[in-house]
């Protein structure tokens, strides 16, 4: 069922206009992103399953689905992983770029590329193994040389790319560049790129050291278990966006989430949840989801127009969806709650249990929906454990434990992360503040990234607790920009705002720390 | 199976020896260092029951004339061990080797080894050799936090199965070490030399407390004797002196300025020394 546009509406929608255009905590390129939005809005072209509206267009607090701010018309795909070597070795004629002969051509090119990518963002989400990707341009240079462009290189990403949800990814093999990008980073502090280490059994000690000492300094990179990911995705993945793993040259045409302590809002125990409300929910999301994947493939044009496609950087095969959930730890705490048991997500054995059993409901019904726009994943979308909004009250992003809530012992976390990382393809991680004294020991941080590579865990970032770089629910903001901001000034990148709205709501300045 | 008294267990810890270790403290001490930051470690519960009042939580109960300890019910609020007339605590658990590998066992695959810590650990000399032989055929690093009055070298079963030594050097003259911790420091700095002598000691601390022992001296003989010994890599502790958790009496102790320790830390690295480190 297509969506009238009431009279009333259209009210609606010019005033959320006219108080963008006058919003002065929105730089200038801000408040072009959400005017275009704003008009993209306008627009009721998709074929909706009926039942959505009550489910996605309501009160934040019965929101039971939620598109993550992608617009009523999706015309590009939401996150979009370029093929960065075929583009360094071929060059576009698009852009009227030939192919990089060295390694400042390299950097220029690429430059040139990210502010043609689009997003959901307007940004690239993903720029590159960075690593390989440069590692054959600087053989002639000294470290020296190769830091000081890099340096500056990396200062105009972060200053150009209004966004942090923007990703590198190195390893999982020591190399050079690698070593050299993870100095440069540690020293700059940026914010942008977000930065991710595959990590796999054969990556050297001494090189994830060296990504943990940049950890402590400037929150990045994460590390991610790289067996587990190969094992799924092929080796032709790539890491983007917050924690998404994705196919290269492919990437996601759309994300939402079901937000699941809102549907056991709707329940009336356990089994009312899992018999009746989240299957009707997924059904209509999963069937929301295709029909936007239909009008981007079939009439938005992207597919057949925009050069990324037309010169082969990315291909249609290798996009996929990411049916992505949010709250289970509030979901099984409500469910438990109204079945009079006791126990909390996180602690007790039974709390646990049933967010396993949730878990392998939502993981059951994905892998029986089939789109056929999703080859490279079989024909399904993957799960992702979505990070949340600035927006979100009392819930916690994917299957974490709430900030507040962390079990005392460090190795419990580890324990129920163990539980539930192993569903989500297209990302998930948690998150660990570490204390000062782990500067001394950052082989304490090594110990641990060594053994979840041996266990379901897929992904963990740690920062120190005193950095001005923290990570919010998956990207990364300065704290001196969020107290600018909180001050009513306005700042460059879209994420501070998100990560004050963040630090506000989602109580992620408490963290406990390890 | 041996039984030793346990402190306490820590699960993840970044602070006891190289990497991510669980850490074990055994009750009891043979020193008194005035600085000790956990003096309810130094002696052993008598069973007064003076302590089982003052446990708001229940977690203390006297049964058959012996204090008895349920650490489910423990809230951590130190009310006991600070209502103790003799430096101890009752928030101990009587455990086996085994019982103790139990616990270390749910830490992995995370920790790359097991440092054993107290109080001073040796007084459980065999209780160690059976948990450390158990942890070695686990695989992991053993490590011993140890004060050095013990004399290791006549030791060869303990010392097959520890992989090093951590050493408090608590004071240079015999004067001062009596004056620091009740004891002479003969035995110390023999362990020093002969764990040097076995490639067993990957750390020596002193603990800095201005005007309670020449500090300069200590850190800078410590820093010669281990370049003499070829000890250039063993990591050298300079721990600043922290009134948190010290025994009322002696809180007044002078903490040093971060200056000073800068300073310390430099004499060391003046002598070679590789792995100087401030805490």
């Amino acid at each position: 069922m297509k969506r009238n546009m009431t009279p009333e509406l259209l009210e609606e929608k010019r005033q959320e206009i006219y108080a963008t255009l006058v919003d002065p905590t929105l730089s200038h390129e801000q408040r072009v992103t959400n005017l275009s939005r704003a008009a993209e809005n306008m627009l009721a072209v998709l074929d909706e399953p009926d039942g959505l509206d009550e489910l996605l267009r309501c009160d934040i607090d019965t929101r039971c689905i939620c598109t993550l701010f992608e617009g009523e018309a999706p015309y590009r795909p939401r996150y979009i992983c370029v093929d960065f070597e075929k583009f360094l070795q071929t060059g576009s004629d698009f852009l009227q770029v030939g192919p990089a002969r060295d390694f400042y051509e390299a950097l220029t090119n690429l430059m040139i590329l990210y502010h043609n990518i689009p997003s959901i963002t307007n940004f690239p989400v993903y720029v590159g193994d960075l690593d390989t990707l440069l590692e054959p341009y600087i053989g002639d240079l000294s470290d020296g040389e190769v830091k000081r462009a890099l340096r500056h290189w990396l200062n105009t990403i972060d200053r150009t790319i209004l966004d942090s949800f923007c990703h590198a990814d190195i390893g999982p093999k020591a190399t050079r560049m690698g070593r050299l990008l993870m100095e440069v980073e540690g020293e700059l502090e940026n914010a942008v790129p977000n930065l991710t280490m595959r990590v796999a059994d054969d990556t050297p000690n001494d090189f994830i050291l060296a990504g943990v000492q940049c950890a402590l300094k400037s929150a990045k990179p994460s590390f991610a278990n790289d067996k587990m990911f190969r094992s799924e995705l092929g080796d032709n993945y790539c890491i983007a966006s917050c924690y998404n793993g994705l196919y290269k040259a492919g990437g996601s045409y759309t994300l939402c989430r079901l937000v699941l302590h809102n549907i056991a809002k709707r329940a009336t125990g356990i089994e009312d949840f899992k018999q009746n409300q989240l299957p009707y929910v997924m059904d209509i999301m999963a069937r929301y989801m295709d029909e936007r994947i239909r009008f981007l493939v079939e009439e938005s044009g992207f597919f057949t127009h925009n050069f990324l496609v037309t010169e082969g950087f990315i291909r249609r095969e290798n996009f996929t969806a990411m049916f992505g959930l949010v709250g289970l730890a509030e979901c099984v705490n409500l469910l438990l709650e109204k079945e009079g048991v006791p126990g909390r997500f996180g602690h007790s054995e039974k709390a646990n249990e049933l967010g396993v059993e949730i878990m392998d409901q939502i993981n059951g019904f994905n892998n029986n929906h089939y789109n056929k726009y999703c080859e490279a994943a079989g024909g399904h979308f993957l799960l992702h454990a979505q990070v949340g909004l600035a927006d979100d009250h009392d819930v916690s992003p994917g299957t974490r434990i709430p900030i507040g809530e962390e079990p005392d012992e460090l190795v419990d976390h580890l324990k129920v992360i163990d539980l539930f990382h192993k569903y989500f393809p297209s990302g998930t991680g948690d998150i660990f503040p570490v204390d000062i004294t782990v500067h001394k020991n950052p082989q304490y941080v090594l110990d641990i990234i060594r053994g979840s590579l041996g266990m379901d865990i897929r992904y963990l970032s740690f920062y120190s607790s005193d950095s001005d770089v923290i990570r919010v629910t998956g990207y990364l903001v300065k704290r001196s920009e969020m107290e600018k901001l909180d001050a009513g000034a306005a700042v460059r990148q879209n994420t501070t705002g998100l990560g004050l709205g963040a630090s506000k709501n989602c109580k992620i300045l408490d963290r406990r720390i390890r | 199976m041996t039984r030793a008294a346990v402190n306490k267990i820590i699960p993840f810890s970044a602070v006891d020896g190289p990497g991510n270790r669980t850490a074990v403290f055994l009750q009891g001490c043979n020193f008194d260092c005035k600085f000790c930051h956990n003096p309810e470690t130094i002696h052993t519960c008598i069973h007064c029951g003076v302590c089982v009042p003052y446990c708001q939580p229940g977690a203390l109960t006297m049964a058959e004339g012996k204090v008895t300890y349920n650490i489910t019910k423990c809230v951590l609020c130190d009310e006991c061990f600070h209502h103790c007339p003799y430096g101890a605590s009752p928030r101990t658990r009587q455990m086996t080797a085994g019982e103790v590998m139990a616990e270390v066992r749910k830490n992995m695959p995370f920790i790359r080894g097991v440092t054993v810590s107290g109080g001073e650990c040796t007084l459980w000399r065999d209780f160690l050799v059976e948990l450390l032989t158990l942890a070695k055929g686990e695989g992991l690093h053993t490590l011993l936090d140890s004060n050095g009055t013990y004399d290791f070298s006549t030791d060869r079963p303990l010392m097959a199965v520890t992989d090093g030594i951590m050493l408090d050097v608590k004071a240079w003259t015999g004067e001062d070490h009596r004056r620091v911790t009740g004891a002479d420091n003969a035995m110390v700095l023999r362990n020093l030399r002969w764990l040097a002598g076995q490639g067993k000691l990957p750390e020596v601390r002193t603990v800095v407390v201005p005007g309670l022992f020449d500090c300069e001296q200590t850190v800078r003989e410590t820093s010669i004797l281990l370049r003499e010994l070829g000890c250039l890599d063993t990591r050298y502790k300079i721990i600043s002196y922290r009134p948190m958790g010290v025994r009322q009496e002696y809180k007044s102790l002078e903490i040093p300025t971060p200056e000073f320790l800068t300073c310390l830390a430099h004499l060391a690295q003046s002598y070679g020394l590789t792995d100087v480190v401030i805490i």
